[in-house]
């Protein structure tokens, strides 16, 4: 995958699988440290030890009947690459905390790409659940959370034209405020 | 940020889209369904997910649901699309680049017309 936008996408995907009812996803460029973090947090179904094994290297055990993905592992290689690394933290019946860090100067980083359209996507998609985003350049933060916003709307669905709309000129505009010219 | 002015106008929205609703018959939800898995994601879902959107928004679009979904195991034929009409069948397209996806939205979506060529016989 050629943006980080696009892992978050998939990641997140994850947590929806997993049967999440909030999932946070926080992205800070820390340009002061040179490390661009993603961490993506929910409360679904959690894993144990050996299955987060399974899903961050997926070649080292043998084959089971368990469907294991490569969106991690392609993540965690790309991170490796960046001198930054892939965390999982997961608990069963708990949740599972997904950190991942880049050396944000390196030349092999991946450009954060369009990050207000994986984001419009999931909120869109998945109605049911509870999203908050927030996005930190140094100082600067956006934070986007649907809850408000739903309450507001009282049923009416998040895809309806003019809805559409507003979604997405609030978050694009938040993340264009503060996204920094280089990383993009 | 979500600001409270901004909330205000959501109520706004909220109200037209009521009077919307009232407007339009009964005339059957659509849904349209998005594979999004790592392999939909790699082969461009993203893209195809962006110009429903965006049609839905340029046309008004409105009583469609827009929902995404993982693997359902034809990685191949990625971007997967599936769309059901009312009481229809799903009909699962393959293939689906933005453009596609615009010509399902005008064809199938908004004149009913099934876009043969990019079905998947499930």
């Amino acid at each position: 995958m050629k943006e980080i936008s696009l892992h978050l996408l998939d990641i997140a995907e994850n947590s929806v699988a997993a049967k999440a009812s909030n999932i946070n996803i926080t992205v800070i460029e820390d340009i002061h440290a040179d490390r661009l973090v993603m961490v993506v947090e929910d409360d679904g179904k959690g894993m144990d030890a050996e299955m987060v094994k399974k899903v961050v290297d997926p070649f080292v055990t043998t084959r089971t009947t368990r469907k294991v993905g490569l969106g991690i592992p392609l993540l965690k290689a790309a991170a490796e690459a960046c001198n930054g690394y892939l965390t999982i933290e997961s608990e069963l019946g708990r949740g599972t905390r997904l950190e991942v860090v880049f050396q944000r100067s390196h030349i092999d980083r991946m450009p954060v790409g369009d990050l207000a359209t994986t984001l419009l996507h999931l909120v869109i998609a998945y109605p049911e659940i509870h999203w908050v985003f927030k996005y930190q350049v140094d100082d600067k933060v956006f934070l986007f959370d649907d809850a408000p916003i739903k309450r507001e709307l009282e049923g009416i669905p998040l895809s309806d034209p003019d809805i559409l709309s507003y979604l997405r000129a609030e978050i694009e505009n938040g993340i264009g405020e503060i996204k920094p010219a280089d990383s993009w | 940020m979500t600001t409270i002015k901004s909330l205000e106008d959501l109520k706004k929205l909220r109200e037209q889209a009521l009077e919307k609703r009232k407007a339009k018959s009964a005339s059957g939800s659509t849904q349209v369904i998005v594979a999004m898995g790592t392999c939909g994601i790699a082969a461009g879902a993203r893209d195809t997910m962006k110009a429903i959107l965006e049609t839905i928004e340029k046309e008004g679009i409105s009583d469609i649901i827009v929902t995404q979904t993982g693997c359902i195991g034809l990685c191949e034929r990625e971007p997967i699309v599936q769309v059901v009409v009312g009481e229809n069948p799903k009909v699962t397209y393959g293939k689906v680049t933005p453009e596609v996806a615009r010509q399902i939205m005008h064809d199938h979506i908004q004149n009913g017309k099934i876009v043969e060529n990019h079905v998947i016989p499930m």
